[in-house]
């Protein structure tokens, strides 16, 4: 399990995280939220390393992260940023490049690297995309193919940064079908989430962030009660019993 | 079961390659052939084998050889460094020629046999190095600035303004210091010799090897730094040792062929077109269609105002230039980007 204790980082001098102490347990789909340049992005970066801590502790299983190599922290963290270049090439072997983090120089990928990448695509249901190029796809299509290559990867940990953004509404719902069952298999999934419907529907712990603190955390049902959602985005958060469960709204 | 086309060689690209290869074996071929004075190839090996001096013999060993050698080291080496260059710094604007490579080995080179005009040996040295301080220079300014694409190509052409400057400063001093490299400023492969030629292709064929060996690691780089770095890749050291091979590249070519500019940008976009951009297929396709290209249009130079000839370069850059355009209306018609 990956945990923060205590954690400050930032860009250039400037600190954006304060004192930030979440864990994000297996089995479970954790949602951050927070209102345009709180910190969520740079709580992904910080836990995978790719922003450096000033302070405070980032652990994997128990071990620093900064005594990690960046292969290590691959295999058991994986990522899907928010702004990716998106190289024109086959589907399938953009998903094979997420068994990178296990192979030496000069890396060949084996034929249980060929099966492992088989196996996420057909998780995702993107077997049938696995030859097309990647400019061919839609962007629903490409999300499916970054979620294949982080199953490919076989982290503990997944985490994603805006994945629905940018989706029509049945690949954002199938973005967050693919996030529970992953979960449910026993992975961490991380994710950051505008949409604070799909956030509360879907999330098993919500993080919300305020001005790089952490405002609150607890089950979707706590965050709800705590009224923190409505004093960080400024609107009246409401949900209505369906026989799916609970379905949350907004208003102004 | 379904077998997934997760390797980086198609069976499209096969083809493609296969292609390449044999337009590889017939412009070599003719252009051993061709030019001022025509010459039976078979006869001239022949003489050549059993040490009889004919005309014919020395053409081959003395002009045609070298010179065909020197077009297909530097068309693949160009080529190769522009692939690279454009996948390191996610641009396809980029290029030896573009952003300060080539410039900066050529500033290098002028600067060098200003000072040392009797080294020959180490001219490839003094070019590599030139190129690798323009290509760092090019990223420092990318990662200070967190430049958009465009401006990062500006900052290219600024940088190879600087360079083109302190070339004609050092003639300028020192009009002899280029005496050697007739052709150097557009570039030619008319006065090449294999003294020149082989410490440059010692080091483009190591550094075609060792780019290849990480292909892999280019197509993470094309993801982007950060997602490369959460697959485990170090990718700000990797860009600087990709960078340091297109500048091996680009600088041996610089050393003995000039400021060929055109291939380097041009190939890559082509090979983009025929076999996309996996990292493996478009560095050895780019390197290929580099070498006929070049190779052709030395031959094109050498052939079309016999006994006269143009500097490849010229040639380049007219045969090159239109086809590049319609290749970008062709592009633009099929809805890419």
């Amino acid at each position: 399990m990956i945990e923060l204790k205590n954690v400050c980082s930032g860009y250039g001098g400037r600190t954006i995280l304060q004192d930030i102490s979440v864990s994000f347990p297996q089995r479970s789909v954790t949602v951050l939220l927070g209102s345009n340049g709180c910190g969520k992005s740079t709580l992904l970066k910080t836990a995978l390393g790719l922003v450096p801590a000033s302070s405070g502790a980032i652990l994997y299983d128990g071990q620093e992260i900064r005594h990690m190599s960046l292969r290590a922290i691959a295999q058991k963290a994986a990522y899907l940023s928010q702004a990716r270049n998106i190289p024109n090439i086959t589907a399938g072997r953009m998903v094979l490049h997420g068994r990178f983090p296990y192979l030496s120089y000069p890396r060949h990928y084996s034929r249980a690297d060929r099966e492992i990448v088989r196996q996420a695509l057909e998780r995702t249901g993107s077997l049938d995309l696995g030859d097309r190029q990647m400019s061919e796809l839609s962007g629903g299509q490409r999300q499916k193919i970054y979620i294949s290559m982080a199953l490919a990867q076989q982290a503990q940990t997944i985490f994603m940064d805006e994945p629905t953004t940018y989706l029509d509404v049945r690949h954002q719902l199938d973005t967050m079908r693919i996030a529970r069952e992953v979960a449910q298999a026993g992975a961490a999934v991380v994710l950051v989430l505008h949409d604070l419907s799909l956030a509360l529907r879907f999330g098993d712990q919500i993080a919300v962030l305020d001005q790089g603190r952490l405002a609150q955390l607890g089950t979707p049902e706590e965050v709800f009660a705590s009224g923190v959602l409505d004093r960080v985005f400024d609107v009246r958060v409401c949900r209505m019993e369906t026989e799916d469960g609970w379905h949350y709204y907004c208003q102004t | 079961m379904k077998r997934l086309q997760t390797s980086c060689i198609r069976g499209n690209n096969r083809r493609v390659l296969a292609l390449l290869s044999g337009l590889l074996v017939l412009t070599t071929v003719l252009s051993l052939c061709l030019g001022a004075e025509r010459i039976a190839v078979g006869q001239a090996l022949g003489d050549l084998l059993t040490g009889r001096a004919t005309a014919a013999a020395r053409i081959l060993r003395y002009a045609r050889f070298p010179r065909v050698c020197a077009g297909l080291l530097a068309g693949a080496a160009l080529a190769a460094s522009g692939t690279i260059i454009q996948g390191v710094l996610a641009n396809s604007l980029a290029a030896p020629s573009t952003i300060g490579v080539n410039a900066g080995a050529g500033f290098s080179v002028a600067l060098f046999c200003a000072a040392a005009p009797g080294a020959l040996a180490a001219v490839p040295l003094a070019a590599l190095a030139g190129a690798f301080g323009g290509a760092m220079l090019v990223l420092t300014i990318a990662r200070r600035t967190s430049a958009s694409k465009i401006s990062l190509v500006l900052a290219g052409v600024a940088v190879s303004g600087i360079f083109s400057a302190g070339i004609d400063a050092v003639i300028t001093f020192v009009p002899e210091s280029l005496n050697g490299y007739s052709d150097f400023r557009i570039g030619g492969l008319s006065n090449v010799t294999f003294a020149q030629l082989r410490p440059a292709a010692i080091l483009i064929a190591l550094a075609l090897l060792a780019a290849w060996s990480l292909h892999n690691e280019l197509d993470l780089l094309m993801m982007g730094t950060e997602q490369a770095q959460s697959l485990g890749l170090s990718a700000r050291k990797m860009q600087i040792v990709f960078l340091a091979l297109a500048a091996i590249l680009a600088g041996s070519a610089v050393s003995f062929a000039g400021l060929i500019g055109f291939v380097g940008l041009m190939v890559p976009h082509i090979m983009r077109q025929l076999v996309g951009e996996t990292s493996g297929i478009l560095l050895v396709s780019s390197a290929l269609g580099g070498a006929v290209l070049l190779c052709g249009c030395d031959l094109l130079a050498r052939v079309l105002f016999v006994p006269f000839e143009l500097p490849v370069g010229i040639v380049m850059a007219l045969v090159g230039g239109p086809f590049f355009i319609w290749l970008l209306k062709k592009r633009g018609k099929c809805g890419n980007d």
